[in-house]
């Protein structure tokens, strides 16, 4: 960066923004360790985006009870079940409503809407999570039957303000578009790479006898085949998990064409016309 | 999802007694049918007894075979090596289902009970004998290109849509189960799913309250020669159109046993006797597996949009075949 | 040369979205939140008798049940860019929900039950008992058919020369039918809404790829200012169209707010999403071509009928672009509708285009076989080297080099002619390819840029972000030409308190936005010219601003970089702690002289088990032609998306309606199938650029929509190609290649 400017320390936050970095372990349940890897973060100037949605959201908690609102005239709880939920290495423990899967937990009791509700019917993978280290969909576990066990959601995956190797290889490979599926895909892919290190097999493992902890690209779609993207970003996730799996670095699969190869193309078929 | 009561069982015999004692309550497992089944409001148990926890995971070589226990997961006993070793088949259908995260949450108990994929099934608005006995069978006249070709009846045309199963047929595998007074018996899995007659709101021959607490596989000469194919409109993470569970013991290139079981036709796994009959004593021919694929189909009674399933079944049935007998 | 435009960049909410930072709509938290959950009726036509609240109301947790009885009727909707008619005032009649007695379609929401918690919400919903009096429905578009129209709007295109005639006189011709079914987006983001009043001040946060459309449609329909509701959307989880108009839940969500005066959340269930918008309609195509032996057409003839809802017309100008893709002097085209009690179909990815040209491209491919020419060629024979449709010069056109090239790479000259002729093992291994087309669309937009002396630029514009890389894209271009390193600016979207922009849809966003930013930016240095100028020693003297750029903190003679000024230089002489400029940038009159489209050939190897028949797309090629690439890395994970969709849309979806019933029995991932992981392979992609003056400053064309048009096409002739067996209509499953 040129000196010519007054400052060169990286993008300046507003005093609005200063401000609500330091709430910010306020508004979230979960970990000290965020606070961190937040700074951080917003110092390699990637990390406005949450930033500025923190902005957006002030406004809303701001609001006060209107004069008048509506509440529930038996807003009891059915079937009460007083749940400790380790996640991401804090406990919480909370009187949860039987019903309430842990997804649910997740996104509306513990404010961790990193996981996330795609179908809520096992269909689609977004809501991965790792629990005891194995990925398991959360719109299909009750909350209540994590009790005792480690969940990790993908807030949990970065340590400080390192990003972990899956996050990193899918900004590397554009392994997502919109992002929805991301945090689900990303959870899956590391327990894939667990997997893979015990020697588990798959669909299309061609002897299941035959024990082998190489992930093939066959293996790497078929593992990931639980998780679905819309925008279509598979093969950008094959990439990445290729390159956290194995250390190979993967070739593009785009280029421009330009100068001598375009004049070429057009001189064959003007060649082409005269014949 | 109706309001239930979540209780996590202590230990087996108190399980089934709570299940037995409140006609509305279920076991859980894995959850992964159940619960997307409650949200649908399909499932409506006011009491889950949550079994997860019971000692009943163990995968061990027992008499000769293996006994799998009923709450070991599905990516477990897969990955197993007396499973890999011994039954690849088992192997091979267990991986073909679900996905990856599906199968580390999935019992083996769980994933036996597992209920039909049918759309009328799923949705309350529509007609369903199995869901709601006296209703109709929405799919019998209508959008069936996924339902049963065998054994249906017009009261219920669905399928048993898993995989397991039909690996778990060919193999002659035990179903063991135990009641809430204790009492257990053992269920071969041919008998344990059921055809849907006249009470289609019944899938299996589970009385109400019994645990399934392992399943038993016997000593099994088909390790060599087996092979599970799965024909489905995507390359994963979809239930099949058609499945076989192909097992052949072979001697000097002939037939010595087979046992040929499709997926996703029926009721329930559907066990061809017929094309095992064709086979053994042939060679492992692909000529002999035609003549079986035949014999498999030929009572085949397809509706107005399944018709396909008779072709792609023998075709699958001889695919299967000449994988398991290595000759493709 | 440019620092980040045509350079490959990572997303810069890249960190955000991998960390599980970036918040969707139903992300959003509010105090005293209520949730609601929507209960759908469950016949096709007719109207609520009865409809039984009181269950519902006793259920625990339950605040208010919402039904047409006891919901307040909204004002008129306003026309949004989105609504149909386009650029019409007439009045949107798109449904909303809770207005009325009346049943339109069969899963239509009847009731909205608010509760304490989500669990609560959900379970009382099934407690509403609705009885209902049925009317006779038509939910199958084969059968109504025959009672096609043209649509109201616009006359209906006039034929080209004298297709008839010319048909007839054609030494060969085919004809065939296409089939496609309904279809749906399937986002992975479920739509959701949280809304909050104070007061008449309307604040929501909604899934949408239009916030400024969202804002006038709440405000008409609550009859407050268009100042006082704020639609925030920073981040979409995928739409692909299906949140380019303002769907039902926005307005149920803020009317729910505004009745119990407390913030509520609304999400779809997947089910829900089956009907909460529109989807890829119905379409029935009869093509027929006629040629010469040497391959030149002589006479097209494509008829499409799709349907729309019974309210309301929908239009997706299935044959338009076919008008435009090949020189031929005879050409017959209309798109006709036909009305069903469905809900309204709506745009989905690559609209009209991708049903278009896979009748097209498929009937292309059917006279390349009637006339033995390779399908290639027989494209090139018929090359349209101005727009047929107008007779205009191409503002730019490199297809030519697409086919070319795209053929050198996939390997095309090795492509065996006959069907069934090529094999992998017991596979048999199929080649197609097919044409690509899109528009190249530009609406008016406007952005604001704000430089500090600190070297930090804040860029705003209230556009979306639905998956193509727009933070990232828009960012580059104003770090480009404001000559900051892209760390030091901040581009925002998704907020109606930022200046307007178009919808996100159309493949339009970066030649509208993009040029906002630009010409936000050049202003900007333009600004600090002319405050430089004020200085009678400036080095700058009489330079005008397109004789200056900003780089690293000075603006400098683009002539003579060493004249040059301080930009924080500049401000401090002139006591300003910031320049702020906004700019709103339209398509230039220029563009009338010339036919703007992009586009792009196609190529694609599948390989079918012919036992059980199993089709896997195995390699494809994407060769694109679509003006100046900003970003290559997100353009080619469009392009990938185009095949991934192109695949799904081929090959699996479908969606399955019980006429019966009138009723879709799909409505999940499970029953409706969309590519998964294995079911892609590798999408290689060459950028041919265009050096393109006329389309907008930038030089971009649209690229989300062109990667998908002629996949489906190229795979079902790869099917042919591959098996010998045509099948017209999509999805090409097993069964059928049976």
């Amino acid at each position: 960066m040129s000196d010519e400017f007054d400052e060169s320390s990286g993008p300046e936050l507003t005093a609005d923004e200063e401000a609500l970095l330091k709430e910010m372990p306020t508004l979230t349940d979960v970990g000290q360790a965020r606070r961190t890897f937040m700074g951080q973060t917003i110092a390699g100037g990637m990390g406005l985006f949450a930033l500025m949605l923190l902005e957006k959201e002030r406004a809303l908690a701001a609001l006060c009870t209107e004069p008048g609102a509506v509440f529930a005239a038996a807003p009891a709880v059915e079937n009460p079940v007083r749940v400790a939920l380790k996640i991401n290495g804090a406990t919480r423990t909370l009187e949860l409503d039987s019903r309430m899967v842990l997804l649910d937990a997740l996104r509306e009791r513990l404010e961790l809407t990193g996981t996330k509700k795609g179908c809520d019917q096992g269909q689609c993978g977004a809501c991965t999570v790792l629990v005891d280290g194995r990925r398991v969909l959360s719109c299909l576990t009750l909350a209540a039957t994590v009790e005792g066990k480690e969940v990790t959601t993908v807030e949990g995956l970065a340590k400080e303000d390192e990003l972990h190797p899956v996050q990193a290889a899918f900004i590397k490979y554009d392994g997502f578009q919109c992002g929805y599926c991301t945090p689900g895909q990303i959870c899956s892919a590391v327990g894939v790479l667990a997997e893979a290190r015990r020697g588990d097999v798959s669909h299309v493992t061609e002897d299941v006898n035959a024990s082998t902890t190489r992930l093939t690209d066959d293996e790497i779609r078929e593992r990931m085949s639980g998780n679905i993207c819309r925008c279509g970003a598979y093969p950008g996730i094959v990439a990445a998990i290729r390159e956290v799996h194995s250390g190979r670095e993967s070739a593009r699969t785009w280029r421009f064409v330009e100068g001598e190869e375009l004049a070429r193309v057009r001189k064959e078929w003007e060649a082409d016309e005269t014949v | 999802m109706r309001p239930f009561k979540y209780v996590r069982a202590s230990d087996a015999a108190a399980a089934a007694r709570a299940v037995a004692a409140n006609p509305r309550a279920k076991f859980l497992g894995g959850g992964t049918n159940i619960l997307d089944l409650m949200k649908e409001d399909v499932e409506r148990p006011n009491e889950l007894v949550d079994v997860t926890r019971l000692k009943l995971s163990e995968i061990k070589a027992a008499s000769g075979g293996v006994s799998i226990g009923a709450l070991a997961k599905n990516s477990d006993t897969a990955n197993h090596p007396l499973i890999r070793r011994n039954y690849p088949l088992l192997t091979q259908a267990i991986v073909a289902g679900a996905s990856g995260q599906l199968r580390n949450m999935a019992t083996n108990g769980g994933n036996l009970l597992q209920r039909t994929r049918c759309q009328y099934f799923y949705d309350t608005a529509m007609p369903c004998n199995k869901r709601e006995p006296g209703t109709g069978c929405g799919a019998l006249e209508g959008l069936n290109r996924i339902h049963a070709i065998f054994g249906w009846s017009d009261k219920c045309v669905a399928t048993y849509p898993g995989d397991m199963a039909n690996a778990l047929y060919a193999l002659d595998a035990v179903v063991r189960v135990r009641g809430a007074s204790g009492r257990e018996r053992a269920i071969p899995v041919g008998e344990f799913h059921r055809l849907p007659g006249d009470t289609p709101q019944q899938d299996s021959n589970l009385a109400h309250g019994e645990l399934i607490t392992a399943i038993d596989l016997p000593k099994s000469n088909f390790a060599k020669n087996s092979y599970y194919l799965k024909v489905r409109d995507r390359a994963s993470y979809a239930f099949a159109l058609v499945s076989v569970a192909a097992a052949l013991e072979l001697e000097r290139g002939r037939v010595k046993q087979a046992r040929v079981v499709l997926g996703s036709v029926a009721h329930k796994p559907w066990r061809s006797l017929e094309a095992e009959a064709a086979l053994v004593g042939g060679p492992a021919s692909e000529e002999s597996f035609r003549r079986a694929a035949e014999a498999a189909l030929a009572g085949a009674k397809p509706l107005a949009h399944n018709g396909y399933k008779v072709e792609l079944g023998k075709r699958a049935v001889v695919r299967a075949l000449m994988r398991a007998s290595r000759l493709a | 040369m440019a620092r980040y435009i045509g350079k490959e960049m990572s997303r810069v909410d890249g960190v955000a979205k991998v960390t599980g930072r970036a918040k969707y709509a139903a992300e959003f938290r509010a105090p005293n939140l209520a949730y609601g959950f929507i209960v759908l009726g469950t016949m096709a036509k007719g109207r609520i008798r009865e409809i039984d609240t009181r269950e519902a109301e006793r259920a625990p947790g339950v605040v208010r049940v919402f039904t047409h009885l006891n919901a307040p009727k909204l004002g008129p909707k306003a026309s949004t860019e989105y609504a149909p008619p386009r650029n019409t005032r007439e009045q949107d009649k798109s449904f909303r929900a809770l207005q009325s007695d009346r049943i339109y379609f069969n899963m239509q929401p009847v009731a909205l039950v608010v509760a304490e918690t989500y669990e609560q919400a959900r379970y009382a919903a099934r407690l509403v008992r609705v009885s209902y009096d049925t009317e006779r429905h038509t939910t199958d578009t084969e059968a109504v058919r025959g009672s096609a129209r043209a649509p109201s709007q616009g006359s209906p295109p006039k034929p080209r020369g004298n297709p008839e005639a010319a048909m007839k006189a054609a030494p060969v011709r085919v004809e065939a039918e296409y089939r496609i079914p309904v279809e749906h987006h399937n986002s992975m983001e479920p739509h959701a809404a949280v809304a909050a009043w104070e007061g008449d001040k309307l604040t929501i946060f909604d899934k949408t790829q239009d916030v400024y459309g969202v804002r006038a449609h709440l405000a008409t329909s609550f009859g407050v200012p268009e100042e006082n509701v704020q639609v925030v959307s920073p981040y979409v989880g995928g739409a692909f169209g299906a949140s380019l108009r303002p769907n039902y839940y926005p307005a149920l969500t803020a009317m729910a707010a505004r009745e119990l005066k407390r913030p509520i959340k609304v999400v779809y269930t997947r089910t829900q999403m089956f009907t909460g918008h529109g989807y890829r309609p119905y379409t029935i195509q009869k093509i027929a071509l006629g040629a010469e032996a040497s391959g030149k057409l002589t006479a097209m003839i494509h008829q499409a009928v799709h349907n729309t809802s019974a309210f309301e017309e929908f239009n997706d100008n299935t044959t338009g672009f076919t008008r435009q893709v090949y020189a031929c002097p005879n050409l017959l085209a209309p798109t006709m509708i036909v009305a069903t009690d469905l809900p309204t179909p709506t745009w989905m990815r690559a609209p009209g285009a991708v049903s278009g040209m896979f009748a097209l491209e498929c009937a292309m491919d059917e006279l390349a076989y009637a006339l033995k020419i390779d399908p290639l060629e027989l494209r090139l024979i018929n090359y349209a080297e101005t727009d047929p449709e107008s007779g205009r010069p191409w503002s730019s056109k490199a297809l030519r080099e697409c086919y070319r090239l795209g053929a050198e790479k996939f390997g095309w000259k090795d492509r065996k002619f006959e069907p069934r002729s090529m094999r992998d093992g017991r596979l048999l291994v199929g080649w197609g390819t097919a044409t690509g087309v899109w528009g190249a669309f530009q609406r008016p937009a406007i952005a604001r840029i704000t430089l500090r002396p600190d070297g930090t630029a804040h860029v705003t514009s209230a556009t979306s972000d639905i998956g193509p890389g727009t933070y990232t894209v828009m960012t580059m271009i104003a770090a480009e030409y404001l000559g900051l390193e892209i760390e030091r600016v901040k581009f925002e979207l998704g907020d109606t308190k930022f200046p307007r922009a178009p919808a996100q849809g159309g493949s339009q966003t970066t030649s509208s936005v993009g040029s906002a930013v630009h010409g936000a930016a050049l202003a900007v240095g333009a600004k600090l010219l002319t405050l430089a100028n004020q200085d009678a020693s400036s080095p700058l003297k009489g330079a005008t601003a397109s004789d200056v750029e900003m780089l690293d903190g000075r603006l400098r003679l683009k002539s003579d970089p060493s004249k040059s000024v301080s930009v924080a230089g500049v401000m401090r002489l002139n006591n300003l702690s910031e320049v702020t400029e906004t700019f709103e940038s339209r398509p230039s009159p220029e563009r009338q002289k010339y036919a703007t489209m992009a586009h792009g050939a196609q190529f694609v190897e599948v390989k079918v088990d012919p036992d059980i028949g199993h089709v896997r797309v195995t390699r494809a090629i994407e060769v694109t032609a679509c003006g100046k690439i900003i970003n290559p890395k997100a353009s080619h994970s469009q392009e990938i998306g185009g095949v991934v969709w192109g695949i799904g849309m081929a090959l699996q979806e479908a969606t399955e309606i019980d006429h019966r019933y009138g009723r879709i029995m799909n409505p999940n991932l499970q029953h409706y199938h969309v590519p998964v992981n294995a079911d892609v392979h590798e999408v290689e992609t060459l950028f041919v650029e265009e050096d393109d003056k006329v389309v907008n400053p930038l030089g971009v064309k649209g690229m989300g929509e062109l990667g998908m048009v002629g996949i489906p096409a190229a795979i079902a002739n790869a099917v042919f190609h591959a098996t010998g067996k045509r099948v017209r209509e999509l999805p090409i499953t097993p069964d059928k290649l049976l």
